[in-house]
């Protein structure tokens, strides 16, 4: 199993026609996703094709969700019409939206995701590069890439990762696959200050999840979400948990590229979160390029399996 | 994005938030008139403006104390002005460097009955926004979140139907203000955050919010933030945008939608994506080197911007090498060999180059490098990149 999308998800795509949206669903179509549907409005009966696929587009996420019967979107719409496009989601019921549009005003977000309060739809991200479940092909095709991550780096297999960064989590993902470790889901939430799964959120998915044997946790400075899931990890979670906190070197007061990477006091810096990690019985990265080292190590310690 | 507290007090004053009578002059041939203009005979206060707080106790780099003076009379307010204009001030939030003062502020002196705090901004916790108020004024409300926390008070604030009078009620009664007071710090309150939630702000604090002997409420200081990701729908807040505030560096990269940040190190970097920037940053430093810059090409980075990038980091004197790592998910990493070979050709480039390229296209992107003839060193993971650049510069 996998948590949040299985290789058989039906997906829809809003803003398929688009440059950006249209590169990455020729993408997730070569790694065997199943695209049901593009949404764009004003150019429904029209049609995506790629490679032997011809995927219909429609006016509206309802219409989309009617004909085809997809549970999930892939959002790439421009950031003053995102938090329009992710709101269009829920209100047609979808299970998961999925939203990688990066620069989507804080407020937009505030808004939108006050509205979603109740709603069946989970949001993941904004400013995210979305979720992979691999599959049993090449090169991990036959699987699910929702978003931009690269699907060939990712390998089936019993390891989730969870990130706010979109080029660490394919960092982790490289490494473990290069050991040989394969993944059930890697999921990037974000780098928003405001957005729609948290860590924690995933890692009780994932502690769920009997597919998955051992976690990777990876965040960055700012706010106190990696704190929060760690906290519970250290109650409830008996699975191995390695972990990564980008920003160690990041001066205070600054923002650095992710709208909540910036430190504003003395819990939220690099050194505070590690320091709750360690006590959590979370295993740490020393540097990026020793994630999957440091989940090797902890499992190893435990006489856990991670393949 | 910033804004210089002679500006956010005119947003205020739009919005129906009290502040001291005031008036900014951007040249010193504008001061007489400014105090003309102001009409007051009484003392008055003259402020350096500049981007960053702790002005009343900073210290100009002649010797000369004080960002922030009181003045009995127009001609010392005068003398004041003239010292400050031109001048560089250094405080506790500027840097050694400081900041050059352009514009000088002029306010009438206020009778000040006792201070309180008031800022809003937004509580990641509840993905809403809060309004944190204290009795403890003037003084940083960090020391007094860390030793008084409960002379601190915060509502969240529902977007749905935006803040309400009960709540606006309830501060102003934490903060034990009755008749006047009480009235004209609800109004306040409301008018803040009506100004808040309408212009796209990231953070508005009033430190300190006074009340006079005669009733009154007013936002003695302002300082407000806006979120860059929201300027596309707010032109008359761009156009408060002040270039000379911000480093020259980060004017340039932001033309071509890069993210740079100066810091003072040699090791130059230029890395995709936010979170494996700042983690880039970090492994040069465990490995004893020393990061000179975050730059965030982004996501969809363009040989032209690549190329951007690399002029932007020679600007830098204290540049002795470059990390180049791309772990290319949305990004071609032949792209970026590309723009890594055009940019070194164009810039001539000396000092020593390390890249390492992983993800989409990466065998195409490594040939392009390798058949490049330039002297550029190839590093497998983060790990040896570092290494290698750390080493090529000690």
């Amino acid at each position: 199993m996998s948590i949040l999308i299985t290789p058989d998800t039906k997906v829809l795509v809003q803003g398929i026609t688009g440059e950006f949206g249209a590169r990455h669903t020729r993408l997730s179509l070569d790694y065997g996703t199943k695209i049901a549907a593009g949404v764009t409005p004003g150019k429904g009966g029209q049609f995506f094709e790629h490679a032997g696929h011809k995927v219909p587009i429609f006016n509206t996420v309802r219409d989309a969700v009617a004909a085809t019967g997809a549970t999930v979107s892939a959002v790439f719409v421009p950031p003053p019409f995102a938090a329009d496009a992710i709101l269009e989601c829920a209100d047609a019921d979808l299970d998961l939206c999925v939203a990688i549009t990066e620069g989507i005003p804080i407020k937009d977000m505030i808004a939108a995701k006050r509205a979603m309060a109740g709603k069946k739809t989970r949001l993941i991200g904004p400013n995210c590069p979305g979720l992979v479940t691999p599959g049993t092909g090449k090169d991990s095709t036959g699987g699910c890439r929702i978003g931009i991550a690269p699907g060939y780096i990712h390998k089936k297999g019993h390891v989730g990762v969870v990130s706010r960064s979109g080029t660490l989590t394919y960092e982790a993902v490289f490494q473990l696959t290069s050991k040989g470790l394969g993944q059930t889901t890697s999921v990037g939430i974000g780098g928003d200050p405001v957005n729609g799964t948290s860590h924690l959120d995933v890692i009780k998915m994932f502690n769920d999840d009997p597919d998955t044997w051992g976690i990777i946790m990876i965040g960055e400075i700012g706010g106190n979400a990696e704190v929060e899931a760690a906290r519970w990890i250290k109650a409830n979670c008996k699975k191995p948990v390695a972990g990564f906190i980008a920003g160690a070197t990041a001066p205070a007061g600054r923002r650095m590229g992710h709208a909540g990477a910036v430190v504003g006091g003395a819990e939220d810096t690099a050194a505070a979160k590690i320091a709750v990690f360690k006590e959590c019985g979370i295993e740490c990265a020393v540097t990026p390029s020793d994630m999957a080292d440091a989940l090797l190590r902890i499992a190893k310690a435990r006489g856990a399996k991670l393949a | 994005m910033n804004i210089h507290e002679y500006q956010a007090k005119a947003l205020f004053e739009k919005y129906g938030v009290a502040v001291p009578r005031g008036v900014a002059a951007r040249t010193p041939a504008e001061f007489d008139s400014a105090l003309s203009t102001l009409g007051h005979d009484g003392p008055l206060i003259v402020k350096s403006q500049i981007h960053a707080g702790g002005r009343g106790k900073g210290t100009f780099t002649d010797g000369f104390k004080g960002g922030v003076k009181f003045a009995k009379t127009k001609a010392e307010a005068l003398d004041y002005a003239n010292k400050m204009f031109n001048n560089t001030l250094v405080s506790a939030q500027t840097g050694p460097a400081g900041r050059k003062v352009q514009t000088v502020y002029f306010t009438v002196a206020s009778d000040i009955a006792k201070e309180y705090y008031l800022a809003i901004l937004l509580d990641r916790n509840t993905s809403r926004p809060v309004i944190v108020a204290s009795t403890e004024g003037g003084v940083e409300i960090e020391k007094v979140a860390h030793e008084t926390p409960e002379k601190i008070f915060k509502i969240i604030v529902d977007p749905a139907v935006g803040l309400q009078g009960y709540q606006a009620r309830e501060l102003a009664f934490r903060l034990g203000l009755t008749g006047d007071y009480f009235k004209n710090a609800v109004k306040l309150i409301a008018a803040l955050y009506r100004m808040f939630w309408e212009t796209d702000a990231a953070m508005v604090e009033v430190n300190p919010l006074i009340t006079t002997p005669t009733g009154q409420v007013l936002a003695l200081d302002a300082k407000v933030s806006f979120d860059d990701n929201a300027l596309f729908r707010h032109p008359e807040i761009v156009a408060l945008r002040d270039l000379n505030e911000e480093d020259p560096k980060e004017i340039e990269a932001s033309k071509y939608s890069l993210s740079y940040i100066a810091l003072d190190g040699n090791i130059a970097c230029l890395v995709n994506g936010a979170g494996l920037a700042m983690s880039t940053m970090d492994i040069i430093k465990h490995f004893g080197g020393s990061p000179a810059n975050f730059l965030d090409v982004g996501g969809g980075a363009s040989k032209d911007q690549v190329t951007a990038a690399f002029k932007i980091i020679l600007t830098d004197p204290n540049v002795k090498g470059i990390l180049v790592n791309i772990f290319g998910g949305i990004m071609d990493c032949n792209t970026i060999a590309t723009g890594v070979v055009a940019a070194s050709r164009e810039l001539a480039l000396t000092i020593p180059l390390v890249v390492r390229l992983e993800g989409n296209n990466v065998a195409a992107g490594k040939k392009t490098l390798a058949e490049s003839g330039l002297k550029i060193e190839s590093a497998d993971t983060m790990a040896d990149a570092a290494q290698k650049i750390v080493k090529l510069v000690a």
